[in-house]
């Protein structure tokens, strides 16, 4: 039974005690639209000042432009010239590479799919209040699952991506979950055992790649075989933009993931474990379901990331190493998404850009592509320190609370 | 230290929480403010201590203006403040926290502990604060915590000291403890600014007494010219009845049967020994006691929240001993705990989805597993009405609401959702008379629906205004249960105190020997 209104005669509300009584309205589009911009202003800041000085570090890099700086006394506008033609000569090939042409953009779209699936991970298992540092090791085993199922079974050719697909979504899941549980049943840290089930999954994945069930005839390097034809992910083509299927998966996993977390009784059961788990346990919510909920999900995502990349082009192969740096690239992307799915996506295409631009950037203004790695790791760093770019541009401090992602691991 | 604070105006986005305020406090005088949740007593203090800068007016100091900056500046000039919440470092001792940012070093810049604690048990003695200034602050009760609060001020030379609602977490006998210290002070010609919204306390302490109403002083007065109804109609805006009318209960079949309860605590000490008790539909049942007698771990077991070590707890005759607040809220237990910042809300949820905390998953809040944000909104708006919760909006954080209005939050949600048996731990500690009425009125309508109401506090008042039945424990144990027409408060202070049970009105249970005095 519920309360009926009016069971009890309400005292009439107090004179004057009205201060800070106001009307109760729903939040105006245009608040919103506000409280959006202000949460997009910090992070583009943060990007401009990054590929500011990004560009910095590529003109000072440049023997020429050296050179042209030991004769500055001489001709300060020659070294000057120099400087700003070669960070913007190298900025505009990482442009032309990326957004700048349709294979570029089709590149970047590539990128951009497994980087949000991973990033989505990270911020899914922080929602509930946890740390993913194991998307590494559970895109390895998603990519693992989804691989071996792509060129071992043989399946008609829609069936067998699904399968494939389904096997690395599983196999994350598998491994997240697992973390999940040793929470759960012994409250073991998930920032410790995600990183142990790391190099547990590492090296798994080393030891299939030596077995002959992984390894193509007649090669001993740490290549498997290739992934059947009938389990690559479709190429998608769209106004001669091509990239393939992976980027649907990433899209519909945004919006899934937002979705359960906002909209469904499970996510809201998941904030409120992460925000105050006591309170979480008092309002009769289960906390250890919710842990290995939120990890099992996480790791599912995570596995699909490694999925699309051995599904979809270019590869089509499993290598070791290449998923580590995807791995960590996606706490780096979560933390930029600010831990929402839209956030996330946005940040994924972002580094999906630079990404897909640096190669590119590399071959016509052979400036190293770890230039690019020196850029996403300032974006972060300025993202990181939001007082730093607020003092910078001269932005007031924000009237909006954001979710502090980078304050420290004790939040859990 | 003669204390102005003149014209003093202070805005929020969207609030006026002191507007133009008045306020002198001679030497030797104790101030008191008081004031409903959100009145502006707080505000006004931290003005004061250099917190906040007033958007209006000045704060001078034996007639000199303070132009306060930060706290710093306010400990300089001679203001010392004791926070609601302690200040202080847990596995520290005494002298330690006391000596904490400016300990006195010999050379090297070693510390000088004896010179610490000389200093420590000087200052101790003067104003009669008994203290060991080698204990553990960690060890020592919340009432003597709170004089290592207060001899950290007067150690740093504060002759004026604001103590921001210094009663609401201690005990009844600590409190008459710190009406004595804070005379104290006033004799030693140190200005006290007390903040409170207890009129007992207030009349009893103070000198004189400012009442503080939607920001603006309604008006001064001392405890000789007015009386306890005057003051609450001066905080409230209008006359109000002080005791609610608690019409005879009709109970029912009994909602919850405790059996033999025997808990520990998280150090593995007994806190609850073999308590029985029972609460019948349509009855309020007090657990009495001072705080630290067990009845936190004794309401911990009942909703699940801790394993018994022995005994039963039966709800509506299902045995429920040991299976985890999921289960036992499923069986229509409603709670309100203890700490209801910390286990009743989560702060960064909005106002309404914390209406719905432990209700997302019924109808009409969600269906499938799918939430109708409108259902939690509409419901939340009425609830917020309901029981005069002040929010900006239903979307806006819980963290910003004011510490009361956070405990109607959490009150309004579980009276709603009361079905069977309502638990609720100090229901009104830490609100204002309005509010206390509010809650009252409310927590009898929903004994009157036939809900069992079982509450626990260290408030006398409270518990003789409301119960129909008093369980006093005392160390853990069932010290008498007396009933309504039995019940005043010198008996039941006695039986708290730990005092054997006169014969005659008082229903000792079985045992023989299990009330002694101590």
């Amino acid at each position: 039974m519920s309360a009926p209104p009016g069971a009890v005669d309400a005292p009439p509300p107090p004179a004057g005690g009205g201060a800070a009584r106001a009307p109760t309205p729903r939040p105006g589009r245009l608040a919103r639209l506000a409280a959006a911009g202000d949460a997009l202003l910090l992070p583009a800041l943060a990007l401009l000042t990054a590929l500011v000085v990004g560009g910095l570090v590529i003109a000072f890099s440049d023997p020429d432009v050296l050179d042209e700086w030991g004769s500055f006394l001489r001709d300060p506008l020659g070294a000057l010239g120099a400087s700003w033609s070669a960070a913007s000569d190298a900025y505009e090939a990482l442009w032309r590479a990326s957004l700048g042409s349709r294979a570029g953009l089709g590149r970047t779209l590539v990128e951009t799919a497994p980087l949000a699936l991973a990033g989505l991970s990270v911020a899914f298992a922080f929602r509930a209040g946890l740390f993913n540092i194991g998307a590494a090791g559970q895109l390895v085993i998603g990519a693992t699952c989804a691989g071996w199922v792509g060129f071992t079974w043989d399946l008609p050719a829609p069936l067998h991506v699904a399968v494939a697909v389904v096997a690395g979504l599983l196999g994350g899941a598998v491994w997240g979950g697992t973390a999940g549980i040793l929470k759960a049943r012994t409250g073991a840290h998930e920032v410790i055992t995600t990183i142990m089930l790391n190099y547990v999954a590492y090296n798994l994945l080393n030891a299939a790649l030596r077995s002959d069930a992984f390894q193509p005839a007649g090669r001993d390097d740490l290549i498997s075989r290739a992934v059947a034809p009938s389990a690559r992910l479709p190429e998608l083509t769209l106004g001669g933009v091509t990239a393939h299927a992976g980027l649907l998966v990433a899209l519909a996993a945004t919006a899934a993931a937002s979705w359960l977390l906002d909209r469904s009784t499970v996510g809201f059961h998941l904030r409120a474990v992460g925000a105050n788990p006591r309170a979480a346990r008092y309002a009769g919510m289960s906390v250890a379901a919710m842990y290995v909920l939120a990890m099992g999900v996480a790791g599912g995502l995570a596995g699909l990331a490694g999925t699309v990349n051995v599904l979809g082009r270019p590869s089509f192969t499993l290598t070791s190493g290449y998923y580590s740096f995807i791995g960590f690239d996606a706490i780096a992307v979560a933390l930029l998404g600010r831990a929402h799915p839209g956030g996330v996506l946005a940040a994924a295409f972002l580094f999906g850009v630079l990404r897909a631009g640096s190669t590119g950037m590399q071959a016509a203004t052979s400036t190293p592509v770890d230039i690019i790695v020196v850029i996403q790791a300032l974006v972060i760093l300025f993202v990181a320190a939001p007082a730093l770019v607020r003092s910078l541009y001269r932005v007031r401090t924000g009237r909006s609370t954001t979710q502090s992602f980078s304050t420290g691991w004790g939040a859990g | 230290m003669r204390v102005e604070l003149r014209g003093i105006t202070k805005r929020f986005p969207g609030v006026v929480a002191c507007h133009g305020v008045d306020l002198t406090v001679e030497s030797g005088e104790v101030h008191a403010l008081l004031g409903e949740n959100g009145a502006g007593k707080s505000t006004l203090v931290n003005v004061l201590f250099g917190l906040y800068r007033p958007d209006e007016g000045e704060v001078r100091l034996d007639g000199r203006p303070l132009v306060a900056r930060s706290p710093a500046d306010a400990i300089a000039a001679g203001v010392g403040m004791v926070h609601q919440h302690f200040m202080l470092v847990p596995v520290f001792t005494v002298a330690e926290n006391v000596m904490l940012g400016v300990e006195p070093t010999g050379r090297l810049g070693a510390l000088d502990r004896d010179a610490a604690r000389r200093r420590v048990a000087e200052v101790a003695e003067r104003f009669g604060l008994e203290v060991d200034p080698d204990a553990t602050v960690e060890e020592l009760p919340v009432g003597v915590q709170q004089r290592v609060e207060i001899l950290k001020a007067l150690v740093r030379g504060a002759r004026c000291l604001v103590l921001d609602e210094p009663t609401a977490v201690l005990t009844p006998a600590e409190v008459d403890d710190l009406v004595a210290v804070v005379r104290q002070l006033a004799a030693d010609g140190r200005s006290v600014v007390f903040i409170s919204h207890k009129l007992r306390e207030v009349r009893s302490v103070a000198d004189r007494i400012t009442v503080l109403r939607g920001g603006q002083v309604v008006g001064t007065t001392t405890p000789g010219e007015s009386d306890d109804r005057a003051l609450a109609a001066m905080m409230v805006g209008r006359e109000l009845q002080l005791v609610v009318d608690v019409p005879p209960a009709t109970p029912g079949p009994p909602v919850l049967e405790v059996r033999d309860l025997v808990v520990d605590d998280d150090r593995g000490v007994r806190a609850v020994d073999r308590v029985s008790l029972d609460v019948r539909a349509g009855e309020i049942v007090a657990v009495a006691g001072v705080q630290g007698n067990g009845q936190t771990e004794l309401v911990e077991a009942v909703c699940g929240l801790r394993s018994p070590r022995a005994g039963t707890v039966a709800l509506e005759g299902a045995d429920v001993t040991g299976q985890g607040p999921r289960r036992v809220l499923r069986t229509g237990l409603a709670h309100v705990p203890e700490d209801r910042q910390r286990d009743g809300l989560v702060g960064t949820f909005p106002v309404a989805d914390n209406l719905v905390l432990d209700q997302i998953d019924r109808r009409p809040f969600s269906r499938h597993g799918r939430i109708d944000r409108g259902a939690v909104r509409r419901h939340a708006i009425r609830l917020v009405e309901d029981l005069d919760v002040r929010t900006p909006s239903v979307d806006a954080p819980a963290s910003t609401l004011s510490g009361g209005n956070q405990q109607k939050l959490v009150i309004a949600r579980e009276l709603f959702r009361a079905e069977r048996l309502l638990v609720l731990a100090h229901p009104t500690r830490g609100l204002d008379v309005g509010s206390i009425q509010q809650v009252h009125r409310r927590l009898v309508a929903t004994r009157d629906r036939g809900v069992g109401v079982l509450l626990t506090s260290s408030d006398l008042d409270e518990v003789l205004a409301l119960a129909d039945r008093v369980v006093v424990l005392y160390r853990g144990r069932v010290a008498g249960v007396v009933d309504r027409a039995d019940a005043d408060r010198e008996l039941v202070g006695l039986l708290m105190a730990g005092g054997t049970a006169e014969p005659g009105g008082v229903a000792v249970p079985g045992r023989d020997g299990e009330v002694r005095a101590r």
